[in-house]
């Protein structure tokens, strides 16, 4: 791909996945895709009739696979982009995509570090597909996930994450309701979590946080003060594109 | 980065597409260094505020600027004078593509 001139592609939606009332994932269809690597992203451009244009950036939630291409998208109240992608967009649709992008925030299955995945809220997408990557490589690298959210309804890959998988640890964190018995209170991430969740800085693990700034800020500071090397936490924010 | 919730600014990250756009290979993993306080670390790392009407990066040691880009219908701007160097990671001549640029 170095070298390759970023071009916007013709993408068609080939199939709808429904994650939570707000959330879905769009599986799309564009000739010519070169491939990606799990925590990249795209860009999504739409453009009106008017000719006016608009484009956001969302993570894609899945391992290259041909030209298939899964991108989760959140529905953000009064967004631009967002409540197209999410209610009117159906199977058969086009949209433009360039990408992928970014080389930093990313895992490479040859990787044989532990890994730490710190997701808050739809912060899970590019680190799902970091979990998805590891499976379809057939890697034993140990992974371990904390994933923080506001309540159960809300969590993404439900049924997925559910299933065992060897040599992955899920932890879920809760910030406004449990379910029915769970042991842990309401309340954000805290040292104790990552504690319990994650790994010993010894291990040398690379540590992978998406979510809104301010978790990420949060989790990124008690990883450094666990004694985790700085060059081996990775971090991936919202912003305020608008939706 | 997914959809943003309603914080004040993104990271370098959301440089990518658009410095993707002049560069042949990914920028966002080079290593920069701020004019300002000496900080080095990686393009992702930085504040980017934006986009209109440029992106703004800012560095997350001092806030100062460190990069702007400005893209207009038929040019793009690239301000770096808040960057000492940048170290982008390449591979040897020959060598497969090791950029996070996608399989080769």
């Amino acid at each position: 791909m170095n070298g390759r001139r970023l071009v916007w592609r013709i993408a068609r939606l080939v199939e709808i996945r429904d994650e939570t009332p707000s959330a879905r994932t769009l599986v799309l269809q564009i000739p010519g895709w070169p491939g990606h690597l799990a925590g990249q992203h795209v860009d999504v451009r739409l453009t009106a009739e008017d000719g006016y244009s608009t484009q956001r950036s969302y993570s894609i939630a899945a391992p290259a696979d041909g030209e298939r291409v899964e991108l989760t998208v959140q529905r953000v109240p009064d967004g631009e982009v967002s409540p197209y992608l999410t209610e009117e967009l159906t199977v058969g649709d086009e949209v433009e995509i360039r990408g992928p992008v970014g080389g930093w925030f990313v895992w490479r299955p040859n990787g044989t570090a532990p890994v730490l995945l710190v997701a808050g809220g739809s912060g899970i997408v590019p680190l799902m597909a970091m979990i998805r990557a590891r499976r379809q490589a057939g890697s034993r690298t140990p992974f371990r996930l904390i994933y923080s959210l506001r309540e159960p309804g809300e969590r993404y890959y439900a049924e997925e994450l559910r299933l065992p998988h060897p040599g992955l640890d899920v932890t879920y964190l809760y910030t406004r309701a449990v379910p029915d018995g769970w042991a842990r209170p309401v309340g954000r991430l805290t040292i104790a979590d990552m504690n319990t969740g994650g790994w010993p800085a010894d291990f040398g693990p690379e540590c992978y946080i998406c979510g809104p700034t301010g978790f990420v800020e949060t989790a990124s500071d008690i990883l450094l003060a666990m004694g985790h090397d700085a060059r081996a936490i990775k971090t991936e924010r919202f912003g305020p594109t608008g939706g | 980065m997914t959809e943003p919730a309603q914080d004040s600014y993104q990271d370098g990250n959301a440089l990518a597409g658009p410095l993707r756009e002049i560069f042949a290979v990914d920028v966002t993993a080079a290593a920069g260094q701020c004019v300002h306080c000496g900080l080095a670390g990686p393009v992702a790392s930085l504040r980017v505020y934006g986009p209109a009407p440029g992106m703004v990066a800012r560095c997350p040691g001092c806030d100062e600027v460190v990069l702007r880009l400005v893209r207009g219908p038929d040019s793009a701007w690239l301000d770096l004078r808040g960057t000492v160097s940048l170290r982008i990671p390449l591979p040897g001549p020959g060598v497969p593509d090791g950029t996070g640029e996608g399989p080769a």
